[in-house]
């Protein structure tokens, strides 16, 4: 039953992968690679129960904290260009509307 | 018996659940409404899917951990979302809001 | 005080994720709580807002009436999702006013809006909050504000 699990969540990888190649604008891509990473998560989590290895759930527990910190850079890095500057100067906020 | 069963049932039920999230984000127009798909894989797949691991993981360290994992996705991906919306909409993409389809419907 | 608290809480976490009981390692782990305890006094963030507390008789309620509401939405947008041909959402942004008085009240409503598939909180503001919804229906029910009243929020009586 972990079987079926673990294809269905590869699936979503391979959908989820796709969109993040295709992705036309970057924020699509990193919202890919995030969802990317949840599923992961949740695959390394199946995959503890699939081979009895408890300790592996460790590895998913780092993993969705890495996977939050890493978008979160990779976002500060597409906005502003590097990861120590903290003022948005140069960024006009948009108005909504 | 009962519990195998519930389990099946949610380890299923949150691996299609995932799957429509993934065709969800091919299949809507723009990016804001692509993040409502992801919204739903980062919820309800998730939580389903660890249930059912808890469900077959019964009262141990084990079943702590997948709720610790199930915590931190709780409290991490709306914050992801929200900064990723609010970097688009702060890098000058524009959503495709809709005024077609509301006169028509209404 | 609130430190040794805290301090206890850590090492019951370090504890449960280890799982082990050789008295080096419950040093060792010993060690790094208070090392952690130190760097957080160092650091300032030992207060009400990093460990909201206080809020914990509120949060069962909350979180029973979270997980009913993200249910219902993820119904809701998995049904768009599957009937989708172009035409059976209706993507929009709102705006809402905030009636929470604390900042992290605010920040559990704008999480909460997130954490519900169909709503994406995009601006959060001192006293609004811009919210792209997915459908029309989602919009006008987060206008009603009945989730608002549902987000724990109260002052810190001190």
């Amino acid at each position: 039953m972990f079987i079926v699990t673990s294809l269905a969540i590869l699936v979503t990888l391979g959908l989820v992968l796709a969109r993040a190649l295709m992705g036309p604008t970057v924020y699509d891509r990193i919202a890919a690679i995030n969802m990317f990473g949840t599923k992961i998560v949740l695959l390394i989590a199946v995959l503890a129960f699939l081979s009895g290895r408890m300790d592996i759930l460790d590895i998913a527990l780092v993993y969705a904290l890495i996977n939050f910190i890493s978008v979160v850079a990779v976002l500060k890095l597409v906005v502003y260009g590097d990861f120590h500057s903290s003022e948005d100067e140069n960024i006009k906020p948009v108005k909504a509307g | 018996m009962i519990i195998d069963v519930l389990s099946w049932l949610s380890l299923i039920g949150g691996g299609l659940i995932g799957i429509i999230g993934a065709i969800g984000i091919h299949r809507f127009p723009d990016f804001y409404s692509r993040q409502h798909a992801t919204g739903i894989a980062d919820t309800l797949c998730a939580m389903l899917i660890l249930l059912g691991l808890g469900l077959q993981a019964g009262l141990s360290l084990a079943a702590f951990k997948l709720a610790l994992i199930f915590i931190f996705l709780f409290f991490t991906s709306p914050t992801a979302s929200h900064v990723l919306a609010n970097a688009a909409m702060h890098g000058g993409l524009k959503p495709k809001l809709d005024s077609v389809a509301t006169e028509e419907r209404s | 005080m609130m430190a040794f608290k805290y301090g206890v809480l850590l090492f019951v976490f370090w504890f449960l994720l280890s799982g082990h009981f050789e008295p080096l390692l419950l040093l060792l782990g010993l060690a790094s709580v208070m090392l952690t305890i130190f760097l957080m006094k160092r650091m300032n963030v030992i207060d009400h807002e990093s460990y909201p507390l206080h809020l914990s008789s509120r949060f069962p309620a909350f979180l029973v009436y979270i997980f009913r509401e993200i249910g219902k939405a993820n119904i809701d947008v998995i049904k768009r999702i599957v009937t989708y041909r172009g035409k059976f959402i209706s993507p929009q942004l709102v705006e809402i006013t905030l009636p929470q008085k604390t900042d992290l009240g605010r920040a559990i409503y704008a999480n909460a809006i997130t954490l519900t598939p169909g709503t994406v909180s995009v601006e959060l503001a001192k006293d609004k909050i811009i919210v792209h919804a997915l459908t029309k229906e989602a919009a006008d029910d987060l206008s009603t504000g009945n989730m608002a009243k549902a987000i724990p929020d109260q002052a810190i009586n001190k």
